[in-house]
C-alpha cells in the first residue's frame, strides 16, 4: 500500500488531538507541554506531508519551514520547562488548577 | 526757611495729621506721649506757620501757588494745588496760635478720661483738617478737608458716645452741615462745568482770575448762593444753624475748637475765600447773592442773640453768643467788608477759645455743672478765670479801646452803616450789640458774682496747665487789638493788600462813642436787671430769671430756641420719618411681594428641574453604570485564571470556524 496524503493527515490529526486531549485535561504543567509539543509535531508533519504531496517537491520549502519549527519548538519548550521551573519554586505546585491568580 | 516752607506747604497740615496717626496706634494708657505728641506737633505747624507768615509781610500783594496734577482722565487733568496769601497766613496763625492753648488746656481738662489719647488723635485730625482747608488751592481739595473737618467735628462731639445725647447731637451735626454741603458740591460741580477749573489761582487760568470769572457769566449768582449752602451749614447761619447749639455735648475744650478756631471759622473762611464769585458784575458792591448773604446774617445776629437771652446752660450761651457772631462775620462779608468779617473772625478766634475755655474752667472747678443758675459767687474763689473770663466778656461785648472785639465790631459796623442797598441791616446790628453786651454780663453776673449756690461750695480754680492757656488767650485778646484800631489799621490793609501808616487822629471816631454808648446801654440793662439775680428775692420764686418773672411768654419763648428744633421736628424730620415709613411700607408690600413672586417663579422652575435631574438624567446615568457593572460581572467570571478552560475555548472555537468553513464550502 503505497502511502497516500489522507494517511499523513489522518495521523497528523489523530497527534494534533492526542496533543490537545494531554493540554486540556493533565493537570500537571509538564504534560501540558508535552501536549503542545505533540501538536506542533502534528504541524510539522502537516508541512512535510504538503510539501511532500505539492506539485514542485524538489524546492525544499517545507523541509526548511519544518526545522525552522522544531527549533522554535526547542526553544519555547527551554522556556516553557524554566517558566514550570520558576512556577514550582515560587508556588510548590505545578498543578495549573492552582495557578489561577493570572486573571483580571 | 521760609522759601522752605512755602515750597513745602503741605507739611503744615501734614503735621497734626501724622501726629494724629501716630497717636491713635498707641496704646490706650499712655497719656503723656499723646499729649506730649499732639502739643509738638501743634507746636510744630505753628513755628511752620509762622514761617510762612513772614514772607507775606514783607512783599505786597503776596501770593505763593503750587499747583499738581492729581489724575487725569481723558484730555482733562485735575489738578490740586497749596496757597498762600495773606488771608491764609492770618488764619494759618490763628488756628496753630488757638489751637495750641486749646491742646495745652485740654491736657489739663481731659485728664481724668478713659479715652484721653483718642481724643488728641481727633483733635490732631481736626487742627490738620482746619490748618489743610486754609492753604488749599483748590475748591476740591478745600472741600475734602472741609469734610474732613466735618467727620472730626463729628467724632469729637460725641466723643462720650455713651451719652445718647452726645450721640444725637453728633449725629445732627452732621447731617445738618451735610445738607449744606451738599449745596457746597452741587456748586463746585456747576463751577466745574463753566469754568473747567477747580484751582483758584493758575497764573491767569484760575476760576477766581479774570478768565475764569468771565466764563461764569449769570451763573456767578447760583453757583455763589450754592457754596454759601456750604458756609450756611458750617458757619451755623439760620436756617442751618441748629446743630451748633446742641454741640456742645461735646467736651468743652472740643466746643472751643470748634466755635474758635476751625469748624465755624471754615464758613466765613469760604466765602471770604470765593468773595471774586460773589462779587462779580457787582453793582456798588452789591450783587444779588450778596444780598443773600446779608439778609441770613442780620437774621441770625439777632435771632442767635435774642435765644442767648434766656438760656442756663453756660456753654449753650456761648454757642448762641458764636452764632450771633458768625451772622455779624456774614454781614460784614455780604456788605463789601471782607476785611472787617475776616479781622472780627479771627479776633472772635481769641477770645471766643478763650471764653469757652473759661467756661471749661468753671465747669471743672464746680465738678461737672453745667448751669449758671447753680453757680454764683466764684468771683472769690476762681480768680484767674474770673479776671479772663471777664476780659473774653467785655471783647465779646465789644467794649471799645483796649479789647479787640470792640474795634473789629466798630469795623464791621461802618461797612454796614455804608451799604449802598439798604441801612436796615445797620440798625438790626445795633440792636445786636446791645442784646450781646446784655446776655454777657447775665452770664457773668450769674457765674461770677451774687451769693454761692448751695451746689458752687467746694469750687476751686483749675490747675495751673489750664489756666496759663486761658492767660495767653487773655493776652491774645488784649494785643491783638493794636493791629487793629483805625489809627493803624495794620490787619485791615494787610488783608486788602494796602500798605499800613500811623495816624493817631483817626483812632477818636464818631463810631467810637457810638459803640461804647451801646455797649454801656447793655452792660448797664444787665447789671440792673440782673443784680438781684443770685439772691433771694421775695417777690420771685427763687431760681426764677427775671425777664422771665416779667415776661414768661417771652422767656419761654426763647428759652425753646424759639421753636426751631421742635419745627424741624414737626416738617423736615416728620416729612423724612413719613417718607421713611412710607418707603418702609413700600419695601415690605409691593417690592417685598415682587421680589417673592419673582422667586416663586425661579422656585417652580428650579423644582421642575430638580425634577428633570432627579428622574431623567440621573436615572439614566444610574441604569447605564448599572448596566456595566453587570455586563463587567459577566466578563470577569470568564476571567477563572483556569488556563486549561481559556484552551479549552480556544480549541472550541478554531472548532467551530473549521465547521463553519466546512459548511461553506
Amino acid at each position: 500500500m503505497t502511502p497516500t496524503l489522507q494517511v499523513f493527515l489522518i495521523v497528523s490529526a489523530a497527534l494534533f488531538s492526542a496533543g490537545l486531549l494531554a493540554a486540556l485535561s493533565r493537570r500537571h504543567a509538564i504534560f501540558i507541554l508535552i501536549g503542545i509539543e505533540m501538536m506542533l509535531a502534528a504541524a510539522n508533519l502537516n508541512f512535510i506531508a504538503f510539501w511532500r504531496f505539492s506539485p514542485q517537491p524538489p524546492s525544499p520549502t517545507g523541509v526548511m519551514i519544518a526545522i525552522f519549527s522544531i527549533a522554535i519548538a526547542a526553544a519555547e519548550a527551554a522556556v516553557g520547562l524554566a517558566l514550570v521551573i520558576a512556577v514550582y519554586r515560587h508556588y510548590r505546585t505545578t498543578n495549573v488548577d492552582h495557578l489561577n491568580q493570572l486573571k483580571g | 526757611m521760609s522759601r522752605w516752607i512755602i515750597d513745602h506747604l503741605w507739611l503744615i497740615c501734614a503735621v497734626p495729621f501724622t501726629a494724629s496717626l501716630v497717636i491713635l496706634s498707641l496704646p490706650n494708657g499712655r497719656h503723656k506721649s499723646a499729649a506730649t505728641l499732639a502739643v509738638a506737633g501743634q507746636i510744630a505747624a505753628l513755628v511752620m506757620s509762622f514761617f510762612a507768615f513772614l514772607p507775606t509781610l514783607q512783599t505786597p500783594v503776596f501770593r505763593a501757588v503750587q499747583n499738581f496734577t492729581w489724575f487725569t482722565f481723558g484730555d482733562n487733568a485735575l489738578r490740586l494745588g497749596w496757597l498762600l496769601d495773606p488771608l491764609a497766613a492770618v488764619m494759618l496763625m490763628m488756628i496753630t496760635l488757638v489751637g495750641l492753648c486749646i491742646f495745652v488746656f485740654s491736657t489739663g481738662y481731659m485728664a481724668g478720661d478713659k479715652n484721653f489719647v483718642r481724643f488728641f488723635a481727633y483733635l490732631s485730625f481736626f487742627s490738620g483738617a482746619m490748618l489743610g482747608l486754609v492753604i488749599s488751592n483748590s475748591l476740591l481739595l478745600l472741600f475734602v478737608c472741609w469734610e474732613l473737618v466735618g467727620l472730626a467735628s463729628y467724632l469729637l462731639i460725641g466723643f462720650w458716645i455713651e451719652r445718647p445725647s452726645a450721640a444725637a447731637a453728633a449725629k445732627k451735626a452732621f447731617i445738618t452741615t451735610r445738607i449744606g454741603d451738599m449745596g457746597f458740591f452741587l456748586g463746585l460741580l456747576w463751577l466745574y462745568g463753566r469754568s473747567g477749573t477747580l484751582l483758584f489761582y493758575d497764573s491767569g487760568n484760575g476760576c477766581l482770575e479774570s478768565t475764569g470769572l468771565a466764563m461764569l457769566g449769570a451763573s456767578a449768582t447760583f453757583i455763589a448762593l450754592l457754596i454759601f449752602c456750604g458756609a450756611m451749614g458750617k458757619s451755623g447761619q439760620f436756617p442751618l444753624h441748629v446743630w451748633l447749639p446742641d454741640a456742645m455735648e461735646g467736651p468743652t475744650p472740643v466746643s472751643a475748637l470748634i466755635h474758635a478756631a476751625t469748624m465755624v471759622a471754615a464758613g466765613v473762611f469760604l466765602v471770604a475765600r470765593v468773595y471774586p464769585i460773589f462779587s462779580l458784575d457787582a453793582i456798588e458792591g452789591v450783587t444779588s447773592s450778596l444780598t443773600v448773604v446779608v439778609w441770613i446774617g442780620v437774621t441770625t445776629a439777632l435771632m442767635a442773640a435774642f435765644i442767648a437771652m434766656a438760656q442756663a446752660d453756660i456753654k449753650r450761651i456761648l454757642a448762641y453768643s458764636t452764632v450771633s457772631q458768625l451772622g455779624l462775620m456774614m454781614v460784614s462779608l455780604g456788605v463789601g467788608g471782607v476785611a472787617a468779617g475776616m479781622m472780627h473772625l479771627l479776633a472772635h478766634g481769641f477770645f471766643k477759645a478763650l471764653l469757652f475755655l473759661g467756661a471749661g474752667s468753671v465747669i471743672h472747678g464746680c465738678h461737672g455743672e453745667q448751669d449758671i443758675r447753680k453757680m454764683g459767687g466764684l468771683r472769690g474763689l476762681m480768680p484767674i478765670t474770673f479776671s479772663t473770663y471777664a476780659i473774653g466778656m467785655m471783647a465779646l461785648s465789644g467794649v471799645p479801646l483796649f479789647f479787640s472785639g470792640g474795634w473789629t465790631k466798630e469795623e464791621i459796623l461802618h461797612v454796614t452803616a455804608h451799604w449802598p442797598a439798604s441801612r436796615l441791616p445797620y440798625y438790626f446790628l445795633l440792636i445786636g450789640v446791645v442784646l450781646t453786651a446784655l446776655y454777657m454780663t447775665r452770664q457773668i453776673i450769674y457765674v461770677f458774682f451774687g451769693d454761692r449756690h448751695a451746689d458752687s461750695q467746694h469750687a476751686h480754680e483749675s490747675p495751673r496747665v489750664m489756666t496759663i492757656p486761658l492767660i495767653a488767650l487773655a493776652i491774645c485778646a488784649i494785643l491783638f487789638s493794636v493791629v487793629l484800631t483805625p489809627a493803624w489799621p495794620w490787619l485791615h490793609d494787610y488783608l486788602t493788600d494796602e500798605s499800613a501808616h500811623f495816624e493817631f487822629a483817626r483812632l477818636i471816631q464818631p463810631a467810637l462813642f457810638l459803640s461804647l454808648a451801646l455797649v454801656s446801654v447793655g452792660v448797664a440793662l444787665g447789671i440792673w436787671m440782673y443784680r438781684k439775680a443770685g439772691a433771694q428775692n421775695r417777690q420771685r420764686p427763687p431760681d426764677t430769671d427775671p425777664l422771665e418773672f416779667v415776661q414768661p411768654q417771652l422767656f419761654r419763648f426763647l428759652e425753646s430756641k424759639m421753636w426751631i428744633d421742635e419745627l424741624y421736628a414737626r416738617t423736615v424730620v416728620a416729612f423724612s420719618w413719613m417718607s421713611a415709613r412710607l418707603s418702609d411700607w413700600m419695601d415690605r408690600n409691593f417690592w417685598d411681594r415682587l421680589v417673592r413672586g419673582f422667586g416663586g417663579i425661579g422656585q417652580l422652575f428650579g423644582i421642575f428641574t430638580s425634577d428633570v435631574d432627579e428622574r431623567c438624567i440621573n436615572a439614566g446615568v444610574d441604569e447605564t453604570t448599572i448596566g456595566t457593572r453587570g455586563l463587567g460581572r459577566l466578563m470577569s467570571a470568564a476571567h477563572s485564571g483556569q488556563i486549561q478552560t481559556y484552551l479549552g475555548v480556544i480549541a472550541i472555537g478554531v472548532l467551530a470556524l473549521l465547521l463553519f468553513y466546512a459548511w461553506l464550502a
